[in-house]
């Protein structure tokens, strides 16, 4: 399994960012000509990752989200999302279904939709030093 | 404005346009809101049609709807859902709560 092409991009913890790294990626990923639903699947899981960044990491406040997206030559797309913020102290509880931290508005399902929508996710994390989120997932095509 | 709000009778029709994210909940959330405590309607329609994106913040906002709405004996609907925010609906057991259509295929 060979990296055929590779995306590293850093933005800023803002809110705004969430739609911008959800469609720069799509855009990135277009090359292997996903279908409507495994577009919508990769977009999904990312902006939950880069919102997981920017409320539970840096909890709101400002911070650097770093971006690296690689497409290995068996059409595999590898999503690593990377913030330094305050880091996760229990990741089995946090990847719960319907476990959030952040009130009432916040269903607490980010981790459940990763899961459901990309073939695995793979978060590590150390208490103040920040939080990795790897998204893997085969992308068919339109083709297949 | 990510959503325009039109009155019927005594129900309420809040159609959502654009991405729903974490980004977009908020605005949306506060034009929703305050229609409601306004009018305290009975019915909430929630009108997914022409909305482009929708990840789990999507499905806090129809929580927090539903709880608002249930706290004076209201309903909610949610309605025009395309394939991928249904799923993601459908993912939170949303179907439980209330109503919520996909869009129908032409």
């Amino acid at each position: 399994m060979k990296t055929v092409n590779e995306l590293k991009m850093t933005v800023d913890s803002k809110s705004v960012n969430e739609g911008f790294s959800r469609v720069a990626i799509g855009a990135f990923i277009a090359c292997l000509d996903p279908d409507i639903e495994e577009l919508n699947d990769v977009k999904t899981a990312v902006s939950e990752a880069v919102t997981n960044a920017i409320v539970h990491g840096y909890r709101e406040k400002a911070g650097k989200i770093y971006i690296t997206v690689s497409i290995s030559d068996n059409n595999i797309v590898r999503i690593r999302i990377r913030d330094k913020g305050v880091g996760i102290e229990d990741i089995p509880k946090a990847m719960e279904p319907l476990f959030t931290t952040a009130g009432s508005e916040r269903a607490g399902l980010g981790f459940a939709v990763m899961e459901s929508f990309m073939d695995s996710v793979r978060v590590t994390s150390q208490l103040g030093r920040g939080t990795t989120v790897t998204l893997k997932k085969r992308i068919w095509g339109k083709n297949s | 404005m990510p959503v325009k709000i039109e009155t019927q009778g005594k129900s309420i029709r809040a159609c959502i346009q654009g991405d729903i994210d974490h980004h977009s909940a908020f605005m949306i959330r506060k034009a929703v809101d305050a229609e409601i405590s306004r009018r305290r309607p009975r019915l909430l329609i929630l009108d997914f049609g022409e909305v482009t994106f929708m990840d789990s913040s999507g499905i806090g906002l129809v929580m927090g709807r539903y709880k608002l709405m249930k706290g004076f004996g209201g309903e909610i609907r949610v309605e025009n859902l395309s394939a991928g925010a249904y799923r993601v609906m459908r993912l939170a057991g949303l179907e439980r709560l209330g109503e919520i259509k996909q869009k129908e295929i032409v």
